[in-house]
């Protein structure tokens, strides 16, 4: 078994709005609102390092989560937009935990790497105990803030999420999960010379077709109905992409939680983040099943499935 | 009814009105069709033609226009 125990977070507390962004890319606040639905997203430090805010975001979620790092059985770490490539954040984000000889493995997939990461943490936690996953992203540093940079400079915050995934208990046992990978069209999202490089008409083709698919097929095999989900944590990629996911799969909209309005894209880091302010919110215990989905680099993409525990 | 008055009623469901572009006017510099719109657009072919449109076709190139899409379609046929 494995169960999602708990979530944390971290942000920087720089906002940045569409009005200081809109003129260096050649745009208005307002059309940047209307074809992302982001009013501002955060940016973060020069000092930071996605180590650095990774770990925040872990300690955040080891607090909630009320046990200590000691207690961890593996690490799993999504990143995007790390400083260096190898090693990666993973082995540094241990090592500031305390931790000398627990694994920690680095998922170097933009968007989709927390999803990925969550999926195989509940393979691997019957076997490791807990596992804590986290995703960190820095994508101030991936963009160009340049009329040419436009379609990514306008999506993308810098932020970090992480959940803990726990082998004998939680607030909701994932039940079943599905991951999938097109390398075929790996050239329309990819970083190349420190910057991110996005064909965003393709990626919103390819993104609102894929995810809906994950969504039903993950739905159908477990026998349940969009309408029964409580809630839907997708990747918070653009508002308009998770309004179509919404009704591609028949499920009302106000189920979708989204926070890109406040954050922007947070790539890997979204999925958590989001994770943790629905729970925070969460007036009472969960009663129906969550559905998570996120799509990426890659191109990866997929679902996953919790249930009330 | 003629592939290309097919493929214009799938175009006129999805936009919501009664359009009627040039078999080779791009539907997307005419603001008919967007990323999204196409998503839609697509499915309704997949649905009129019966036909599976797999997602490694899903470019813009394709279905910029009636033409296109209407050889598209004879293609798969």
């Amino acid at each position: 078994m494995a169960y999602l125990r708990a979530f944390g977070s971290w942000l920087p507390s720089r906002r940045v709005s569409n009005r200081e962004v809109a003129p260096l890319v050649d745009a208005t606040p307002e059309w940047i609102l209307e074809v992302t639905g982001i009013e501002e997203r955060r940016y973060a430090t020069d000092a930071d390092t996605i180590a650095g805010i990774g770990l925040l975001a872990a300690q955040n979620c080891l607090e909630k989560a009320g046990i200590t790092a000691a207690e961890l059985g593996m690490i799993l770490v999504a990143s995007g937009s790390s400083d260096r490539f190898c090693p990666g954040p993973a082995s540094q984000i241990a090592a500031s935990l305390g931790l000398a000889s627990t694994p920690a493995l680095d998922i170097p997939v933009a968007s989709a790497g927390s999803l990925m990461a969550l999926a195989l943490a509940a393979q691997l936690a019957p076997k490791l105990g807990r596992v804590l996953v986290v995703g960190a992203e820095i994508m101030s540093r991936r963009v160009s803030l340049t009329p040419e940079g436009k379609n990514t400079a306008i999506l993308f915050g810098d932020g970090a999420g992480a959940a803990l995934v726990d082998a004998e208990k939680g607030f909701a046992r994932i039940a079943d999960s599905c991951l999938f990978t097109d390398g075929a069209a790996a050239e329309i999202l990819f970083v190349r010379d420190g910057h991110f490089h996005m064909d965003g008409s393709a990626v919103i083709l390819q993104a609102s077709r894929k995810m809906p698919r994950a969504i039903n097929e993950l739905l159908t095999r477990n026998r349940i109905a969009a309408t029964d989900v409580e809630a839907f944590l997708l990747h918070q990629a653009n508002l308009n992409l998770i309004t179509r996911v919404a009704a591609a799969v028949k499920a009302p909209r106000e189920r979708f939680f989204t926070n890109i309005d406040r954050y922007g894209n947070t790539s890997s880091a979204s999925l958590l983040i989001a994770a943790d302010e629905w729970r925070q919110g969460l007036a009472s215990a969960l009663t129906g099943p969550l559905v998570f989905s996120a799509f990426g680099a890659g191109l990866n993409w997929g679902a996953l499935l919790a249930v009330p525990s | 009814m003629e592939p290309q008055a097919r493929i214009l009623k799938v175009l006129q469901k999805v936009t919501g009105k009664e359009i009627s572009p040039g078999a080779d006017e791009s539907l997307f510099v005419s603001g008919l069709l967007d990323s999204f719109a196409l998503t839609d657009f697509v499915t309704g072919l997949e649905e009129e033609f019966g036909v599976a449109i797999p997602d490694s076709d899903l470019s813009a190139r394709k279905f910029d226009t009636i033409s296109k899409v209407e050889a598209y379609l004879a293609a798969k046929a």
